[in-house]
């Protein structure tokens, strides 16, 4: 214990070490006065101690005033002056304290909704005993996690970018995480690095045995924060710089880069989420603003509140994505694959997938129209599969991929990483058609001379639209790997609107040249026309990209295109709404890991992380290639996989997923103006039409966003 | 003779609460409630109870009143009003009463007024029932308590 809060920095001085558990202090918020009552004896019987509330609103006044006077709260989740939601993410984001939610009901979205918010625990009504007597161990697990993401930002800021150990980087983030299983997941993936970061612990401990005080992040430190981050760049602000030019008395490195961290993961979370949000109000003809006033949070609560739980989504497996999406989307069938790339994720990239996607599945809402969703998994799952498949033969290349005919529609690409992170592409960055804002791919990435890492991204979600419900798929582009030598690729990549039925596809053409990760261009097309729109030959494209100098990571199974799988049933429904399609982006991603998108969507973004940090993505590329034809998707010459070295800087849409790859990586930061703008546009989209268009096909489409598995390379 | 009324009244008491089990009136929340009555907290299930008791005729009366609008149509305040009274229901080991609640809220979900009105008149039912009955065993226990309480002097 005395060890732990050493190592933890954390002023611990009123709770009574000797006796913990005893001793602790909670905080009891419920608004049911009976239930209050209860929870107090309860509390005391376990021998905390205990200050009870009843308004949500005086515990937040409460906690402000001394953040250490407390060591844990258990809040209500239905409370009439504030969400318990909106306080969990609150306290988690201001004051980093464990949050127990405890609720009358325990519907699986109620307690999604709590976890992606950032909840330690989900407690059921009525409260027994026997569970509070266990609630300490969250507290614990809490400072533990506290202690070593300060030493990893310490260490990352040593490492500086592409230290070569992206893992820090995951680690951090992961550790961040307040939910404990994936404390524990990652807590197995730190086990290898631990060597390396007892000798930086140690040397942090002297550091932070010291008490520092909490910071408080008030608006007008925040505004000086993102000042600095923005004057620096974003992929230069590291902690050392931001401090400087905010000249704060008082503000250590590590409060900053701690700030940043949460920061970082909030910008990602915004993005996706203003991008889904985009697509799907757009997907659903704006029918919901209250979607779209999701991403328009703005200032500093935002920040806040997403950050909070963004925290927990970045390092958020995969499976709990679509539990977030679902909490939000809930009028609406939509199932919104979202890969979230956390370095926690997914070490065996086809498995995390598979289980995710189950686990989709199983939440699959049942208003989905048809069998979409089943379309949807099922595809996914072909795409897991293949990707695996794929994943044995990784030195095959391009030419040997065989397009996965799955008429289904709806391929959830999963990559694989060799590379630490796993991005999953979320957010779909699906253009109105409308406004004719199509996402191009801008630029080249340059790929880092050796590395050629380079993030991939994401994949698209487009969601067919139903009548009755929208699916939507978020797609998101995080990365996406522009390569500039690939010519057809470039001009494949378009995001044009659509106007009728012809979704150009882009196909996803791999250059090689990507150490680590192939990621697959996951092109969805949406399709304007009332028709369905059937692929019905399609050939997937799927180039494995043969990285040329990972040979290492070939083995993960180079995916091409997937994007191309003409078997794109995706159907998108296209009709009811404008015609205009949504962009999706495309966005090739090779992945080394195997990226498998069946039907026409893939998604998986591969992310690699430059460890050297070299891919700067500036601008939010989206290309959108997707041709619908009548049924045919051709996937050009691009079939093939390029052995070329591609010099294409990868871009890296921080909207994406990526989370942690952030600086830490060596990941490439987004500009963020440009994203922003392009996150303004999308949603100004919003109303107007859909960016799916119903085709008529019952099926429905769903695009995945990027399932970027971490390959478990490390 | 006093100590044998006591024992008496405390066979009373475990016989009424027997049956109240038997109903599926309670449950073994109730037993949780007991066991954390002790000598820090002696009047523990007494307290809970009745802020149990004031706080579901609040809800009672609530949920009555939006029933009898002409133009009820705010059935997410009745599903809030629910909520509460199934927390609290059930944090109290009130098995029946939260039983009710459940149904009535599923009326309520799909804004089936008649069956939330036949909800209602069952949950009054329901809780009136229990409330007598509690009260009844606090009295028995309350005499128990005074029973045991006066002792001959031989028996200190």
């Amino acid at each position: 214990m005395t060890v732990e809060n050493q190592r933890a920095g954390v002023v611990v001085e009123d709770m009574d070490q000797d006796r913990f558990p005893a001793g602790m202090r909670v905080l009891a918020v419920d608004d049911n006065p009976t239930c209050l009552k209860l929870l107090d004896t309860l509390l005391r019987k376990c021998q905390y101690q205990v200050t009870t509330t009843n308004q949500a609103v005086m515990a937040l006044k409460m906690l402000r005033e001394n953040r250490n006077k407390f060591d844990l709260v258990i809040s209500d989740v239905n409370m009439p002056d504030m969400d318990g939601f909106k306080l969990l993410e609150l306290l988690g984001l201001e004051m980093d304290l464990p949050v127990i939610m405890l609720s009358g009901h325990s519907d699986t979205e109620l307690v999604m909704k709590g976890v992606t918010h950032g909840a330690c625990d989900y407690l059921l009504k009525p409260v027994r005993i026997e569970e509070l007597k266990n609630i300490w161990q969250h507290v614990i697990r809490r400072k533990k996690f506290d202690s070593k993401v300060q030493n990893n930002s310490l260490n990352e800021d040593k490492a500086c970018h592409g230290a070569g150990d992206s893992r820090l980087g995951v680690i951090s983030t992961l550790s961040a995480d307040q939910d404990g299983k994936l404390c524990r997941k990652r807590k197995e993936q730190n086990e290898d690095e631990e060597e390396d970061d007892e000798e930086n612990e140690h040397e942090n401990e002297d550091a932070s045995n010291q008490k520092k005080p909490r910071v408080v992040w008030s608006v007008e430190l925040h505004r000086k924060f993102v000042a600095a981050v923005n004057q620096l760049g974003f992929e230069k602000a590291v902690p050392k710089k931001i401090l400087d030019l905010m000249n704060v008395e008082g503000l250590t490195r590590e409060n900053v880069a701690s700030h940043l961290q949460k920061y970082r993961l909030y910008l990602k979370r915004i993005n996706s989420v203003a991008a889904q949000q985009a697509s799907m109000v757009a997907a659903l003809g704006g029918a919901d603003s209250s979607y779209m006033r999701m991403g328009s949070l703005d200032g500093f609560g935002e920040f806040h509140s997403l950050a909070g739980s963004g925290r927990l989504s970045s390092s958020a497996l995969s499976s709990y994505t679509p539990g977030e999406m679902l909490g939000r989307l809930n009028s609406h069938a939509s199932l919104v694959l979202r890969g979230i790339t956390s370095s926690g994720l997914v070490q065996a990239s086809g498995q995390n997938l598979s289980s995710s996607i189950n686990t989709l599945g199983q939440i699959q809402p049942t208003p989905l129209p048809s069998n979409q969703s089943a379309s949807l998994f099922q595809g996914v799952l072909t795409s897991l599969e293949l990707t695996q498949l794929q994943q044995s033969k990784c030195t095959s290349s391009t030419g040997d991929f065989n397009p996965i005919k799955d008429s289904r529609g709806f391929t959830a690409v999963s990559n694989g990483f060799s590379d630490t992170r796993v991005t999953v592409g979320s957010s779909t960055s699906l253009l109105p058609g409308a406004s004719s804002h199509p996402l191009v791919l801008q630029g080249n990435p340059q790929l880092p001379d050796d590395r050629g890492a380079f993030v991939n991204q994401y994949s698209l979600g487009v969601a067919s639209l139903t009548p009755d419900t929208f699916d939507i798929g978020g797609g998101g582009c995080s990365n996406f790997l522009d390569h500039s030598n690939n010519e057809s690729w470039q001009s494949a990549i378009q995001l044009s609107r659509f106007s009728s039925n012809a979704v150009p596809l882009s196909e996803p053409f791999n250059h090689n040249q990507f150490p680590y990760n192939n990621f697959v261009i996951s092109s969805i097309g949406p399709c304007t026309t009332n028709g369905p729109i059937d692929f019905s030959s399609r050939s997937a494209i799927s180039a494995p990209l043969e990285d040329s100098r990972g040979d290492a990571h070939c083995q993960e199974g180079l995916m091409g295109n997937v994007v191309q799988d003409m078997n794109y049933t995706l159907k998108q429904r296209w009709e009811e709404h404008k015609q205009d399609c949504n962009q999706n982006l495309n966005h090739t991603v090779n992945t080394k890991n195997s990226v498998v998108s069946a039907n026409g969507i893939i998604s998986p973004l591969g992310r690699s992380l430059d460890q050297n940090n070299a891919i700067c993505c500036k601008s939010f590329d989206v290309s959108l290639i997707s041709q619908l034809h009548g049924g045919a998707l051709s996937i050009g010459p691009h079939g093939e996989v390029e052995k070329t070295a591609l010099d294409s800087k990868m871009m890296i849409n921080e909207n994406f997923l990526l989370e942690q790859t952030k600086s830490q990586d060596g990941f490439i930061q987004n500009n963020y103006d440009s994203l922003d703008d392009i996150v303004n546009t999308v949603t100004k989209q919003e109303h107007n039409q859909t960016m799916l268009s119903d085709v008529g096909n019952s099926d429905l489409m769903l695009t995945l966003l990027g399932l970027v598995y971490e390959t478990s390379d490390s | 003779m006093l100590g044998l009324g006591a024992d008496r009244l405390r066979a009373d008491m475990n016989r009424l609460l027997a049956l109240l089990f038997h109903q599926g009136v309670l449950d073994e929340q109730f037993l949780q409630l007991q066991q954390l009555q002790d000598e820090t907290s002696p009047n523990f299930v007494c307290e809970v109870v009745n802020i149990y008791f004031h706080e579901s005729e609040k809800l009672l009366r609530n949920l009555r009143g939006l029933l009898m609008e002409r133009d009820f149509s705010d059935y997410k305040k009745m599903g809030i009003h629910l909520n509460q009274f199934m927390g609290s229901s059930s944090s109290i080991g009130a098995k029946r009463v939260r039983n009710v609640c459940v149904a009535f809220r599923a009326a309520s979900e799909q804004n089936n007024r008649a069956g939330c009105l036949r909800a209602l008149e069952l949950l009054e039912n329901e809780y009136c029932y229990l409330k007598n009955k509690l009260h009844e065993l606090f009295q028995i226990e309350q005499q128990r308590v005074l029973a045991a309480g006066a002792r001959y002097p031989m028996q200190n």
